[in-house]
């Protein structure tokens, strides 16, 4: 599905460059589910923006389902966003003055769809997230959980190939979490692959795999078999914290 | 560009943003207003002083003498040259003369009638002055070719004489004192754009004979038929030509004989109007700018605050292009529409203003037998300069809303998606 090959990053502001990302190698699959974790300034949010072709990177490779990632020019990477990537933000990110269907509809309106039947899609869309009647709702008359499934119900109606969510939880409440997060693994047991950013390791743990960031370089991977001992590790870590 | 998907975005962010749109709009109709006024005032003006022109015969032209001012066939110079009534018949004779008057100016000269006393100019005429002064009669008749050739003594009152000697009595057939002299009174005149009509005519002959015994004219009046302007040129050197050849001067020298030709005026005039016409152009085509710059500097707030939005849209699939055309329909809208408003009322407003014009310049006409004074006529703007300007807008709009949506292009999601 995608595929990182020693890939830097550095944010230059004024004279100071900073090197977020120090030679990042990583494989995700079709159909996994994985969270990038690590401490804040570890450039887990950056690693994402650049799957995500949000970000440019300066080295390395980035292949994304097959085709090479690399200086694409604006038209060509919203063309790819809108295709293969759907996007999930801990701020939402939803359009404040079009109501929920028509913030999940706007995929569609940049494929081209017709309106009425990008509103029909969305409707289905809404439908399946328990939505359906708040379809009408401005966003800021949506709980957050609300406007999280709202944004999940976005990112899904292109029909991508992998939804990159940073911190979906990040301003959720736990049992909000919990159901955001049952919404994601239901996504991703439909064959689409799932990345998320978090810090919350209770969130990490609901995932196949977790990839631990440190100083821009990956310090651990934990694969779905060792989760139960990460667990336990991280249960630790409570206890002496 | 006509995808209805698209016109709801716009029209969703302008319903959502209406007393700032309402803001930008209004300078833009604000500056198409003031040039459908400015243009329709130049437009007016120019049409108002073109009729009082053709009132006043715009192919009239005068003729006066003076002392010439270059030595010729062995003539020194410094000679006086004089008009007699012969001058008169050389110049009427000549082709292209329509009607020619001498005129004989007398200066102040008192008038009264039963008591009452007056100092009024008096100008001896021949019959073809009516036409060429284009004089109004109000009552009567004016000087014929009888009472010149029977040197009667009669006169045509100007308004102001007539209003000043006679006070709103009869006086066609009274006879008034001119310099205690009774003359008949036969007709009551007025003298087209004028305000003044301090003015009485009596016939060229009668004036020769009683108050100067000799054939002398100071001035020939006359009309000619020449519509362009190098027409009634060709006519005026012919007479020129003519008079110098029998007063024996320089055709050249031009303090010998002076001619005012009111086509050349007329012409002149209307350069005039040409050039207002361009000023006017500039002041509301500037006018029209500080508009654009303003729609400019609203869509690059617009586009500030728009930044997430923006980087949103990007995120999930707008491509550059979609996010230009956007911002740039947005603004070509906003200017269209209200350029279009202030267009409206800028031309209706004009149009009132011709009605009412209209309306004065009917009731002149009604009380001045058909001939309407005024200065001012059609102000309107005619269509083509309306589409003009209706293009003018849409490029107006277009280029407010270029800077705008070149920086809205540049916004990268990543930015615009940062949390702060």
């Amino acid at each position: 599905m995608l595929s990182l090959n020693n890939v830097h990053k550095s944010y230059i502001t004024g004279s100071n460059s900073l090197h977020v990302l120090k030679g990042i190698n990583l494989d995700v699959n079709q159909g996994e589910f994985v969270s990038i974790m690590g401490s804040s300034g570890s450039g887990k949010s950056t690693l994402l923006n650049i799957l995500g072709i949000l970000d440019s990177y300066e080295q390395g490779e980035y292949k994304l389902n097959g085709t090479l990632v690399k200086d694409m020019s604006e038209k060509k990477a919203a063309k790819f966003r809108n295709e293969l990537v759907g996007f999930v933000f801990q701020s939402f990110n939803l359009i404040s003055f079009k109501n929920a269907m028509e913030n999940v509809a706007l995929p569609l309106y940049y494929k081209g769809v017709g309106r009425k039947k990008r509103n029909k899609i969305a409707m289905e869309y809404l439908e399946k997230l328990g939505l359906a009647e708040w379809a009408e709702h401005m966003p800021n008359e949506l709980s957050g959980g609300q406007k999280q499934r709202v944004a999940i119900a976005r990112s899904l109606i292109s029909k991508p190939k992998m939804i990159l969510a940073d911190e979906p939880t990040g301003a959720l409440d736990t049992s909000t979490s919990y159901e955001v997060m049952e919404i994601l693994k239901e996504i991703n047991a439909e064959g689409i692959t799932v990345i998320i950013v978090t810090h919350e390791h209770d969130i990490a743990a609901m995932t196949q795999k977790i990839i631990r960031l440190k100083d821009g370089v990956i310090s651990e991977i934990i694969k779905n078999g060792d989760l139960q001992s990460f667990k336990h590790q991280y249960m630790k870590e409570l206890e002496t914290a | 560009m006509f995808d209805v998907d698209k016109w709801q975005e716009i029209l969703s962010t302008i319903k959502k943003n209406k007393m700032r749109t309402f803001l930008t709009g209004f300078s833009v109709a604000w500056g198409i207003f003031m040039l459908m006024i400015l243009l329709g005032s130049g437009n007016g003006l120019s049409r108002g002083v073109a009729e009082n022109f053709k009132q006043d015969a715009v192919n009239a032209m005068w003729i006066w003498t003076g002392e010439t001012s270059i030595p010729y066939q062995g003539l020194k110079k410094g000679r006086p040259v004089r008009f007699t009534n012969s001058d008169r018949e050389l110049v009427k004779n000549l082709g292209g003369v329509d009607a020619a008057s001498g005129r004989y100016f007398m200066g102040s000269t008192q008038y009264s009638f039963e008591g009452e006393y007056g100092e009024y100019t008096t100008i001896s005429c021949h019959p073809d002055l009516k036409d060429v002064e284009q004089l109004i009669l109000d009552e009567g008749r004016f000087i014929n070719q009888v009472d010149i050739d029977k040197t009667r003594k009669v006169v045509v009152l100007g308004k102001d004489v007539y209003d000043g000697i006679f006070k709103e009595k009869e006086a066609i057939g009274e006879y008034v004192k001119i310099s205690n002299i009774p003359f008949r009174v036969i007709g009551i005149c007025r003298e087209p754009g004028s305000t003044r009509n301090r003015s009485a005519w009596i016939p060229v002959s009668t004036a020769q004979k009683v108050f100067n015994g000799s054939n002398r004219l100071h001035s020939l009046a006359i009309t000619i038929d020449g519509q362009t302007l190098a027409e009634s040129q060709q006519i005026e050197d012919k007479i020129k030509n003519s008079i110098a050849r029998k007063h024996r001067f320089d055709p050249k020298d031009d303090d010998a004989l002076g001619m005012f030709n009111k086509l050349e005026a007329y012409l002149e005039t209307m350069k005039i109007f040409q050039a207002i016409t361009i000023f006017i152009w500039i002041i509301g085509v500037g006018t029209l700018i500080a508009g654009i710059v303003g729609v400019s500097n609203i869509m690059l707030i617009v586009v500030k605050e728009r930044t997430k939005e923006i980087g949103i849209r990007k995120a999930i699939g707008a491509s550059p292009a979609s996010v230009v055309g956007l911002i740039l329909l947005e603004s070509i809208l906003i200017t269209t529409i209200a350029g279009y408003i202030g267009l409206i009322l800028g031309t209706g407003l004009m149009e009132g203003i011709n009605i009412i014009v209209e309306q004065s310049y009917e009731a002149s006409m009604a009380s001045n037998q058909g001939r309407g004074d005024s200065l001012f006529r059609n102000p309107t703007v005619d269509l083509n300069i309306a589409i003009a300007s209706t293009v003018l807008l849409i490029v107006a709009g277009a280029l407010a809303g270029y800077i705008p949506a070149k920086r809205a292009a540049r916004i990268k999601p990543i930015v615009a998606l940062r949390d702060e």
